[in-house]
């Protein structure tokens, strides 16, 4: 077994990924409707070029980018398009959305498939064609791939990182990528490498997952500068900050970009999407879904076209028990809560977690002991007991001082907390009022 | 399944939580003073436990007196932190001392220790030595008298005025002793190291068991419940000092090992010094104040008028515990590193 690497601190918890780890990946069959918001992703929305009663094909583009930061949104089915309309959205909010009745007498094919001669593209053209595809961060934040991918003017890119972490519990969706569609990635990885004019590229996998890192490191051709990287099991391992220190043993600086340090990170199921798209030209219309927790009956790992409601892939996966409680669309650390069952999965909707009456944390809180069990856990070593002494009393400009801005949301600090503090709870209200304040003072 | 509607909670993330909860550590800790407290009864009898048990009861009723008197399950009173400075309290203890300065101490410790600061995780003194620090300055013969270690045999002999009338004078009638470190300092007699590691000494309740309190430590520092750079720290730095001292002068400087094994120091430094609460959150502030216990322990020892000295420093190096922490916030990530082999 070879070293395996790690940052500082990060937590330890229960892992649960047993429920969908062997489950390969099943294709569901196609709904009667999708729904597709039009912003899926960090950035501008997309803008629809098509209106109610247009017939539309799988793969087809319905709406354009939006911008430099946007993306291209293509339709998942064949169908015609019956609206235009807010319905709701995955992140609570009511958002404009294309809805698509399904044609089920269509063989659903690919609207314009075809390979792409990658070889003899240069950096431009491929770069365009990532854009074309629709293509973003398929391991949750959904950043447009292409304007990672495009390194600015007087920065280089030395190094692509490939994260298979997946260090969030219950979710399996990236490690069952990396069994079923290794060729996929290496292909994306060997495109993204060309785009970005990299050195070497590393494929970081937990090693929760042993099979897929020996069924990586048998595919990798013996000439592509690419290596598998083991890293310890532990959460927040796939974040990107802690990803390069794991690696490559650089911080990347406060409020700095990983290109700042020559590097850029990339998730295994976006190789993998970028690789069949080239080789297929599939744009990103579908995605593999981890559908799992004790509140489902059946919890399976699903090949999904986006747009596909919540309430159909739950059917599919056999209800809910009745003691479900909790949906989340991602993992239990920061997937974010449902409420209403005609969400639609999106682009960068890796998974969905059922937890049951049970599993809902005690909720009363204690007195903080300051016995530093957060300090220890913190991966950008902050201090959240003090953080939380000034959030809980509403101090929110002196939390500048203790670095509020470097917080990343992980929920390492909440997760240990004896005393049941809500720490990263409040510090993300701290950092909404923070960054709402500083807007308003740019305006005046 | 269900085919009516789903009963959803909407709440926010994260949704793992850590098994454990503040009572929980608070257990622990008791958990791990137990093999101490049997040595104790043991070692002084009935007496040990009556103080132990009053101590206990008395800080617990003092938070519930004060913070709403509901139920004990919802009362901050049952949430184990009361009981734990009661049993520390008593652990400083001599045995012979009467149960109603032992109560007496508890109610400081808890009123003027802990609840008037604002309650759990607010006090800046360690609430037992507090309660402790009372008592030396309020019955300095009492807190001073020691009884021998006589073993389980007599387990029903009181070892001193242990029922006395609150405001009368306790009466001695039995045989007293004094502590390794009162023999040194006073009396230039050394103590058997094996003694004091395994407790057949005189001393507080607590201060007789070397060997368990460590064993209590080291299963806390394994759980992950304890600072164990605290102890560490306080140890070294003992040793360090005691030791050039010694070299410095054998004639009138023990060597480490009495210092490590006499008096409170481990009670002190494994339970007391480790009390999150008063004791700085960051990894170099709990180094800085472990070596600054270390010091004033061997400083009050050997140069100043008192035999035993922890109880002083860990109350000192609190006081200092805020400064020190607000000097030693940690890096963050990606503070200052530049880019590796960049300009």
């Amino acid at each position: 077994m070879s070293e395996v690497k790690t940052f500082r601190h990060g937590i330890h918890p229960p892992e649960h990924k047993e429920l969908t780890a062997s489950r390969p990946i099943e294709r569901i069959k196609f709904p009667d409707q999708v729904v597709l918001p039009l912003s899926q992703h960090i950035g501008a929305p997309s803008r629809p070029v098509v209106k109610a009663g247009d017939k539309v094909f799988r793969g087809q583009v319905i709406a354009e980018a939006g911008g430099f930061v946007s993306v291209p949104l293509h339709s998942s089915v064949t169908g015609t398009v019956v609206g235009i309309e807010k319905r709701h959205h995955p992140n609570g909010s009511l958002a404009e959305c294309i809805v698509i009745e399904v044609d089920h007498t269509s063989a659903q094919t690919l609207y314009d498939g075809h390979e792409l001669d990658w070889e003899n593209m240069d950096t431009a053209q491929l770069l365009e064609a990532v854009r074309q595809g629709g293509f973003v961060g398929l391991g949750g934040a959904a950043f447009p791939t292409h304007v990672k991918l495009a390194v600015p003017e007087g920065k280089r890119a030395q190094w692509l990182l490939l994260n298979g972490c997946e260090c969030e519990p219950y979710l399996t969706s990236d490690h069952r990528i990396m069994l079923e569609w290794a060729d996929s990635i290496i292909l994306g990885v060997k495109i993204m490498s060309r785009i970005l004019g990299t050195e070497k590229a590393f494929i970081a996998v937990e090693n929760n997952k042993w099979d897929a890192i020996k069924l990586l490191r048998d595919r990798i051709p013996a000439d592509m500068p690419c290596e598998l990287v083991p890293l310890e099991t532990k959460y927040p391992q796939g974040a990107e900050k802690m990803l390069i220190t794991a690696v490559l043993k650089q911080e990347v600086p406060s409020g700095k970009l990983p290109i700042d340090v020559h590097v850029v990170v990339q998730n295994v199921g976006t190789a993998a999407g970028i690789g069949d798209y080239f080789a297929f030209g599939q744009p990103l219309i579908e995605r593999v879904v981890t559908v799992t927790g004790p509140g489902i009956v059946r919890p399976t790992t699903l090949l999904a076209p986006t747009g596909m409601s919540l309430a159909k892939i739950i059917e599919y996966c056999g209800g809910l028990t009745d003691d479900a409680r909790e949906i989340l669309f991602g993992g239990p650390m920061m997937g974010t809560p449902q409420q209403f069952m005609d969400v639609p999965i999106l682009k960068g909707t890796s998974g969905i977690v059922v937890l049951t009456e049970g599993q809902l944390q005690e909720r009363r809180e204690y007195p903080c002991i300051r016995c530093s069990a957060c300090l220890d856990a913190c991966p950008v070593y902050l201090n959240p007991s003090a953080l939380g002494a000034l959030a809980r009393s509403a101090k929110y400009d002196d939390m500048l001082n203790y670095h509020i801005m470097d917080c990343m949301e992980c929920g390492s600090c909440s997760y240990v907390c004896p005393s049941n503090i809500p720490l990263v709870q409040r510090f993300r209200v701290a950092k909404g009022l923070l960054r709402e304040k500083q807007a308003r003072e740019k305006v005046t | 399944m269900s085919n009516s509607e789903p009963r959803l909670v909407i709440a926010t993330p994260p949704f793992a939580k850590r098994p454990v909860n503040t009572p929980g550590v608070m257990r622990h800790v008791i958990y791990a003073l137990v093999p101490a407290m049997i040595a104790a009864v043991i070692n002084f009898g009935i007496s040990a436990l009556l103080l132990i048990l009053v101590c206990a009861l008395t800080c617990m009723l003092a938070e519930w007196l004060t913070t709403g008197r509901g139920p004990l399950s919802q009362s901050p009173a049952g949430d184990g932190s009361a009981a734990l400075t009661g049993i520390l309290l008593a652990m400083t203890l001599p045995p012979g001392l009467p149960l109603w300065m032992a109560a007496l101490g508890s109610l400081v410790a808890i009123f003027f220790g802990k609840l008037l600061f604002g309650g759990l995780g607010q006090n800046i003194f360690n609430p037992s030595l507090t309660g402790r620090a009372f008592l030396q300055a309020t019955f300095p013969v009492a807190i001073t008298t020691w009884v021998p270690n006589m073993g389980i045999a007599d387990f029903m002999t009181l070892r001193g005025d242990t029922f006395a009338l609150p405001f009368l004078r306790p009466v001695y009638d039995g045989l007293t002793t004094a502590t390794p470190l009162a023999r040194m300092k006073f009396e230039g007699l050394p103590t058997e190291w094996t003694d004091m590691l395994f407790g057949t000494v005189a001393g507080s309740l607590g201060e007789t068991s070397a060997v368990l309190l460590l064993l209590g430590g080291v299963y806390l520092a394994w759980r992950g419940f304890l600072n164990w750079r605290v102890p560490t720290g306080i140890f070294l730095t003992v040793a360090i000092f005691a030791s050039a001292l010694h070299f410095s002068n054998p004639e009138v400087y023990p060597d480490a090992v009495h210092h490590l094994l006499a008096g409170g120091l481990v009670l002190g430094a494994v339970f007391m010094a480790t009390d999150p609460v008063s004791s700085p959150l960051t990894p170099l502030g709990s180094w800085i104040f472990a070596a600054g216990i270390g010091v004033l322990v061997i400083l009050i020892r050997q140069f100043g008028g008192l035999p035993e000295g922890v109880m002083y420093a860990i109350l000192l190096m609190n006081a200092a515990t805020p400064l020190i922490d607000n000097l030693t916030q940690p890096g963050i990530y990606g503070a200052v590193k530049p880019a590796k082999g960049e300009k």
